[in-house]
This record gives C-alpha cells, structure tokens and sequence, in this order.
C-alpha cells in the first residue's frame, strides 16, 4: 500500500496548494476552477499509464504467453462475477476473515487494555505475549492442521491468532504513551479510575489503537492468503489453487487484483474511522 | 503525611525527601481564606513540590498539611485534553445539571464564551491558559494553586493574563497559591511573597501597596529590589560591578 494512504484525506485539509477560486476572477479564477479537477486527473494519470501500457504490452505479445491483457482478465471477471462463481468463494474467504477478526480482535484489544492498565495484569500477560509474538504465525500452518484438522477451524484459528498480535501491542504502547500530566491534571479535577480511563486514557491511546487495527486488518489478509493455498474446496485462495494448476492466467490475474482492491477497500475503512474518531486532530493538521 | 479538610491552609513541618535530598525540611505555611500568596525561590528550590503537596498530587512526605476541600490548579501548560472540546474541558470530572450553561459562564469570563465548542489544538497558547483558567474557576475553588501559569506565555500575552488573574481573583476571592520566578509578576498579584530556600520558607514580604499596583511606584520599586535582594540576584550585580572595576 502507498505511504499515499497513510496522509490525512485532502478532503479534511483546507485548500492550501489550491488558490481559492472565490478569491479570483478573470483568468485566474477559470485556471484555479480547471486546477482541482486537473489535479485528480494527475493523481490518477500514473495507474490509467500503468494499466494501458500491461494491456498494451500484452496485446503486442511482449509479457510473453503467461501474461493475459488487462481485457481478458477484465472479462474473465465480468463471466466470473455473473455467474456466481467469484462472489460464492469471496463469500466463503470473508467470513473466514470476519471470524477470524471476530476472536482475534477483541482479544487482542482486551489483553492490551489490561496490560495498559494494570501492572499486575502486565507482569502475568506481556512476557507471554510477547514471546508467542516472536514466533511467526505462519510457521504454525502445519500444527494448526495438525491440531484443528484441514477444516474452517484451523483457518480461522491462524487469522485470529495472527490479528492478536499487532492490536496488543499498539493498545498496551498506546496507553502507556498517554501523556502523564494530562493525566494528574484530570485527576485534579475530580476525575476517579474509571472517568480517567473513559475520559483520558482511552481518547488518548485511540490514535495508536487505530494503527494496531490497520496492521491487524493486514495481517488478516496477509493470513487468509495462506491458509487459502492448501487443503481447501473454497474462497478465492482455491480459485486461483486451481486456475495455477490449469494455467488459467486470467484467473490467476483477477484474484490478485481482488486481493489488492480488498486490502485497499479495508485501509480505506479505518481511514474513514479515523476521521471520525480523530477529528480534534484536524485542527492541528489546519495550523 | 496528615492531611485534613478546613477552610484556610495550614501546613506545619512539611518534609519532603527525594533521594538524598530533603527538598522540603520543614515548611510551616498559612494562607487565610481569600488571601493571595506568592512563592518565589530559586530553581529546584521545590516550590512545585510544595504546590503539589498542597494540590494533594504527592502522598509522600512527613508533617501536617490542611487545605480547604475546594481545590484547583493551573499549570505552567495548560494541560487541555486535545480530544475533548474546550466547553467539556472546562468543565470536566463536574456532574449535575447545566454543565454546558456552566461551562459558557467560565468561558465569559475569561473572554472565550465564543470558543465553547473549539477543538484545544486550535487555540493559542494565551488561549489555552486562559480556557485552563476556567476551568479552574468553574470549581468555585476555595483554594486556587496557580503553577507558574504564565511561564509558557510570551510577554505581552503574560500582561493581559496577569490581569485577568487579578480581576478574578478580587472577584471570587479564593485563596491563592502563585509559584512562579518572577519578582514583579508576584509584587503586582500578590498579599505576601515567600521566599522559599532551603527546604523552608526563609523570608516573608508583606505586599502593602494599593491595587492597582504600578511598576513605577518608588514603594514597588524598593520592595522589588528587596526580593531580588533575597533571591541572591543582587550578588551578581555587585561581582560584576566589582569586574568592572578590576578592568578599568
């Protein structure tokens, strides 16, 4: 994903490249006019280059036999989508994903809250945590098989146990970064335990919070990608099992590119969440 | 530590060790309901350690300490919560009803009635301090703790903010508490200035001049000279003329 994606949206910035049109007239007004649209037309410029130049190159036979134009996967999509056959297998891989969130999410959120809060819950949780978290995720495939068997339990079983991690970690650092002065001084106020962990402590982590969920959602992915490549009649990760026997490239093509609108399509999700959750940082950004 | 529940301060043999090092040995303090007492001394001193004792912020530390039930304190930053909206910060750990109509009150008299539903961050610094002000007064506090609140301010903004705290100060009449580093800042505010050194209170000023009070009054200016006299300030004044002479 782009470092693009990681910018405050330009819709919650002022306009502060782009001369106000109201401010103008004559010339100048119909060049700023022509600027916001010309400037979304640039933005996108690079992709549409890319995306001509597979089909080009294709077409012309350069990518050689294993690379379908961007037509053909276009139209593979289209017969895959009308006859049922991708939003089936997208159905059955997004509800791993959502179970696999489902445990994972809250666990993971639940364990940072206490280790953030607590010291006693930090001593007995942190150091285990942090010591399964050292192990990579994927590397338990094999066992998860082994344990759960080659059914929905051991895939889901791995993407909970993958988004645990990331979401931990960001919760416990998120609280402990609060600022401790804010703190005393809520304290002053009259603020008991849990008005300043409503009030002071949550408000204050939610930004890093929001960042442990962003991973988590990748890793998510990242996870179903992998389950997906053995042992399964189901979900995208089967069709393209299946189109990579048959060498169906424009099979194979199409579910990348599910795979890469399903990431972005989730990053946009929290970014929404953030602008709604984060709007007192707007200020900031205007200064 | 005892500390128990009255009307005016009464601090009697206040110990506070850090480490080594006593930073409080024997501190006695009373400020009267409604009085305004300055406390001046040198860096690390432990003038802030002493306002945190009196603000019940620190546990530790040996002696007797009374302060009225009704505290508040400003801070040298104006410690806002960025994620809550200035009416809410203001009134914030408050309950019952009118929170809000509160809140604008506080507000008006700091001159921000306008700035109600503003997010901190977009607030100036002399903004801010000033929001922190009410909602310190928002508390109807009998005693107000006031941590060097002007620190942080650029001179002109200090001005209108020392004013404002010598406005509302004769108008609610809390007791107050003003730790700050400067001289002319304490004599313009303040009842009695206290000279902390030593772990204890090494000297008291008593600030008899009519309010309000003018930098040029020959009275000010003696009492001024006094203080920084106290401070040890005068001390190097005197090497340097000394220096100077050596030169010539």
């Amino acid at each position: 994903m782009s470092a693009d994606l990681l910018d405050p949206p330009r819709s919650a910035l002022p306009d502060l490249a782009e001369p106000a049109p109201a401010a103008r007239s004559g010339p100048a007004a119909v060049l700023a006019a022509a600027l916001g649209p010309l400037r979304r037309a640039r933005k996108i410029s690079g992709l549409v280059a890319v995306l001509a130049l597979w089909e080009i190159a294709a077409r012309a036979g350069w990518l050689g036999s294993t690379t379908p134009p961007l037509s053909d996967v276009a139209a593979r999509g289209w017969e895959m989508a009308s006859s049922g056959e991708l939003f089936e297998n997208l159905g059955v891989s997004l509800l791993r994903v959502l179970k696999g969130l489902a445990i994972g999410l809250p666990l993971g959120l639940v364990l940072g809250l206490l280790s953030g809060l607590f010291r006693i819950s930090e001593d007995v949780i942190d150091a285990p945590v942090q010591a399964v978290r050292m192990l990579p995720h994927l590397a338990l495939v094999p066992l998860f098989i082994i344990w759960f068997g080659i059914g929905e339990t051991s895939k889901v079983g791995l993407i909970a146990v993958g988004v645990v991690f990331p979401l931990y970690i960001n919760v416990f650092h998120g609280i402990r970064g609060v600022d401790e002065r804010l703190v005393e001084s809520a304290r002053t106020c009259g603020l008991g335990r849990l008005g300043l962990v409503r009030k002071v402590v949550l408000p204050g982590a939610l930004p890093q919070i929001l960042v442990g969920l962003r991973l988590s959602l990748g890793v998510a992915w990242l996870t179903l990608v992998v389950v997906e490549q053995s042992a399964t009649a189901s979900g995208i990760g089967f069709v393209i099992n299946q189109a990579t026997q048959f060498l169906q490239m424009d099979t194979v093509f199409l579910v990348l590119v599910v795979y890469a609108l399903l990431g972005v399509s989730t990053d946009l999700l929290v970014r929404l969440i953030e602008r709604r959750a984060l709007a007192w940082r707007r200020g900031l950004v205007a200064r | 530590m005892t500390t128990a529940v009255r009307n005016e301060v009464r601090v009697r043999g206040l110990r506070r060790v850090f480490g080594e090092r006593a930073v409080l040995d024997g501190v006695d303090l009373d400020i009267a309901p409604g009085e305004f007492v300055a406390l001046l001394g040198a860096s690390g001193s432990g003038k802030s350690t002493l306002l945190r004792a009196l603000a019940g912020l620190d546990g530790e530390g040996g002696g007797e300490i009374d302060v009225p039930d009704k505290r508040a304190v400003v801070y040298q930053e104006h410690r806002l919560l960025p994620w809550s909206r200035v009416w809410n910060n203001v009134v914030l750990g408050l309950q019952g009803r009118d929170l809000r109509k509160r809140a604008e009150a506080a507000l008006g008299e700091v001159g921000l009635a306008a700035h109600a539903d503003a997010w901190p961050l977009t607030l100036s610094g002399g903004e801010s301090q000033r929001v922190a002000l009410a909602r310190a007064l928002v508390r109807t506090p009998d005693l107000l703790l006031l941590d060097e609140p002007f620190g942080a301010l650029d001179a002109l903004t200090r001005l209108t903010a020392q004013a404002l705290v010598a406005d509302l100060w004769a108008e609610h009449r809390p007791a107050v508490l003003l730790v700050t580093h400067d001289v002319e800042e304490a004599l313009l505010l303040a009842d009695r200035a206290l000279l902390l050194a030593d772990g204890r209170i090494a000297r008291e000023y008593v600030v008899d001049l009519p309010r309000p009070r003018s930098l040029d009054d020959p009275r000010f200016i003696a009492l001024r000279r006094d203080l920084l006299d106290g401070l040890g300030v005068r001390a190097v004044a005197t090497s340097r003329a000394v220096t100077s002479k050596e030169a010539r």
